[in-house]
């Protein structure tokens, strides 16, 4: 694949404002595709679940032991033995299964989820995930199910917002944090734009409320447009 | 041999100090408290336990850590809201911490128990945990060599034995339980039924009694 000229950067699809949460969420659920198996993380991905339509008929799995995971439990609803990752009480839809820990990672280790959603501290242009730990010495080490997420699943899709408070652009060139997986990422949902990550370096699939010149200028790594086949 | 137990004071009562405890449970989900609770009045010392969290709030497994009875966690995510006495204790360096990605955990497990020595995954290379771990490429993938987690003793809780220890769960409170009862020497596991045998439909049993030594009804 040859690389994208800036010529063609101009038929980038530009939205007019920086993406909300919601938003963003609404996006990566419209972008998964039907009938498939999918993982969403801890903390912002949960919100995909929200926008995910019944006709795409898209079946969650839970690491704790669960395919077919519905909506958070609400009031009666509520029961001790059903939960999420999150240790949040859920529902569960018909059609749904249970397995015991062993299983459950099978599942995902073995390649058999399409998409899992995570969260990130940062991504490296050639998709190394680092969301585990700080490196911080005084800080705890938890790790969870994070590593196999992200080796597991065929796709790994982050969303996160594109800066830190400080500005620093969370897309680099290589992780600072501790690695949670090598090579893993495929797509980056963030406030400012998508990118598809991989061997060939970061594409740009779309913008929100900046052309591709003013991304560039925030992002240390080579953008380039993606191929309208991926948009 | 399978046995019956009236308590779970009885039931724990042979665990020895020093030794390795499997317990089930993920958050609440199938967590074994009363057999906890009477592992910490039972005053065995020096435990390595095995857990995917280290504790939560004031109660069960992380009062064992706040009254120093465990040597060292093997688990996946120590850290939460309300693990304090588990991170008061790391942070004066009075526990010991493994820290495993939760798959490797789950499969180190069922490792132990299904006989296997070792097994490689990608999951973890190329981090700072694989460091110091043999690694190989496979089908052109990075891999870390992983082995099993053996333990003394599991305590696990189910929904309902017959009388050959045949386990069901319930709903995500499965978790840990039947592979943990395979990879110790002695699997205790409390349930809050206990049904005849032919009980249980043969079809629907998750753990086979043969993996289970001890079981007490907890109401």
């Amino acid at each position: 694949m040859s690389a994208q000229t800036s010529s063609e950067t101009g038929s980038i699809q530009t939205s007019g404002t920086p993406l909300g949460r919601d938003d963003l969420a609404r996006l990566v659920a419209k972008d998964i595709k039907p009938g498939s198996f999918v993982n969403l993380g801890i903390g912002q991905p949960t919100l995909v679940s929200n926008y995910l339509e019944p006709e795409q008929d898209i079946t969650l799995h839970t690491e704790n032991g669960m395919l077919g995971m519905g909506p958070e439990a609400k009031g009666d609803e509520i029961d001790e033995d059903l939960i999420n990752a999150g240790k949040i009480p859920v529902t569960e839809l018909p059609g749904a299964s249970y397995f015991h820990h062993a299983d459950s990672f099978a599942i995902m280790r073995g390649g058999h989820l399409d998409i899992c959603v995570l969260g990130a501290f940062q991504v490296s242009a050639t998709g190394d995930l680092a969301n585990w730990h700080t490196g911080a010495p005084d800080a705890i080490p938890a790790v969870g199910g994070a590593m196999d997420l992200a080796t597991g699943a065929k796709d790994v899709f982050v969303m996160m917002t594109l800066l830190t408070r400080d500005g620093a652009s969370k897309l680099v060139e290589a992780c600072t944090y501790p690695l949670t997986g090598v090579g893993c990422v495929t797509r980056v949902y963030t406030d400012k734009a998508v990118f598809l990550t991989g061997p060939d370096g970061v594409q740009v699939r779309e913008t929100f409320g900046c052309t591709l010149e003013e991304l560039q200028a925030l992002v240390p790594v080579p953008l380039t447009a993606a191929p309208a086949v991926e948009r | 041999m399978l046995n019956f137990i009236d308590t779970v004071g009885e039931a724990v009562a042979g665990i020895k100090d020093g030794s390795t405890v499997m317990i089930g449970g993920f958050g609440n989900a199938g967590q074994p408290f009363e057999l906890i609770d009477a592992l910490m009045d039972c005053g065995a010392r020096e435990l390595t336990v095995v857990n995917n969290n280290a504790g939560q709030g004031d109660q069960g497994l992380a009062l064992l850590i706040k009254e120093g009875r465990v040597k060292k966690m093997i688990c996946s995510f120590p850290r939460q809201s309300d693990s304090w006495h588990f991170d008061a204790k790391y942070k004066a360096g009075e526990i010991e911490l493994e820290l495993v990605p939760q798959g490797n955990l789950a499969e180190r497990i069922r490792a132990a128990g299904a006989g296997i020595g070792g097994f490689f995954t990608p999951t973890g290379y190329g981090t700072m945990l694989a460091e110091g771990k043999e690694t190989r490429i496979i089908d052109g993938r990075g891999q870390v060599f992983e082995t099993p987690i053996h333990a003394d003793v599991a305590l696990i809780k189910a929904l309902k034995a017959d009388g050959k220890g045949n386990l069901v769960y319930r709903k995500t409170a499965r978790n840990f339980g039947p592979i943990m009862a395979a990879a110790a020497k002695h699997t205790i596991a409390q349930v809050s039924e206990i049904v005849p045998v032919g009980g249980l439909d043969p079809e629907n049993v998750v753990t086979p009694g043969i993996y289970v030594n001890s079981i007490v009804k907890v109401a």
